[in-house]
């Protein structure tokens, strides 16, 4: 995404008692800034995101539903999260729950930079493995590629047998590897 | 090796500052000789780039590490070039004490 907000989110005038506050993701945001800021279509949108259309409109759909609640019920927007790429690795502790970032990428992190845990997990993982589950594969030999987004799966050609590729759910290990 | 904490009062018993720029207090503690420093920030009220400030400020004083709640985009960009690690803790109720324990392990 371009252009994160420049501020954390909104809240509602008058009301006293505080409710949860909607959580509105930053791929959420980007996707209603797209559309109802900068009239993009869905397909472009989906283009500058550098997602497939209809995860485009999901995330869109998405966004437009948490707006409506908040307003509806009076709750306050927060903006965080969500499936965004940073520019230096980060880790989470799940024994302290902070977050910490790491500078030498040539060292192995292995402790908390925090509490010294071992207990820790990179952020980027999840979202890698979500990227990954697209994947256009051959229905003749199996010839597995990345899926790009927005690109359909039928314009790829199989190298092999010289055919159209499908859509697969989940690459298997060996499919990953032949690439 | 020192570590900044950014602090909404001046005693261990204060609570962790979840801005970082226009925190109240900074405390730079030494994991070494297991002193504590307590700095105002001078740069809370400022109109316009009190993340940068106080990015010098805490660089100034030789901390290696830095706890906050949250991090500016240009602050960060600097304590990446400066080879500060940076730690966030989504808990504003965590006293400093208890980060400083944390720091102890």
């Amino acid at each position: 995404m371009n252009n994160p907000p420049h501020f954390k989110g909104f809240s509602p005038i008058g009301l006293s008692e505080e409710k949860l506050p909607v959580i509105i993701n930053f791929e959420e945001y980007e996707a209603i800034r797209l559309s109802d800021f900068e009239f993009h279509g869905h397909v472009g949108a989906a283009q500058i995101m550098g997602v497939s259309r209809p995860t485009y409109t999901r995330i869109y759909e998405s966004a437009r539903r948490k707006v409506a609640e908040a307003f509806v019920q009076g709750r306050t927007i927060v903006f965080e999260g969500g499936k965004v790429y940073f520019d230096s690795e980060w880790y989470s502790c799940n024994s302290c729950g902070c977050w910490f970032n790491h500078i030498e990428k040539d060292q192995k992190i292995e402790n908390c930079t925090l509490c010294g845990s071992t207990y820790i997990e990179q952020y980027s993982d999840d979202s890698q493995k979500l990227f990954a589950k697209d994947c256009c594969v051959c229905p003749e030999c199996g010839y597995e590629k990345l899926h790009l987004p927005g690109a359909p799966c039928k314009i790829e050609f199989c190298p092999n047998c010289n055919c159209h590729l499908v859509h697969k759910g989940a690459p298997t290990s060996e499919g990953m590897e032949k690439q | 090796m020192k570590v900044a904490i950014t602090s909404t009062g001046n005693s261990p018993e204060s609570k962790l500052d979840s801005r970082f720029g226009r925190c109240s207090y900074f405390v730079i503690y030494d994991t070494i000789s297991n002193s504590t420093e307590f700095i105002p920030n001078p740069y809370k009220d400022n109109i316009e780039g009190a993340g940068q400030a106080s990015v010098q400020l805490v660089a100034s004083r030789g901390a290696e590490k830095v706890v906050s709640g949250e991090f500016g985009a240009k602050a960060k960009l600097i304590f990446d070039s400066l080879k500060i690690k940076l730690v966030i803790l989504k808990d504003p109720e965590k006293r400093i004490s208890a980060i400083i324990e944390l720091l102890n392990h």
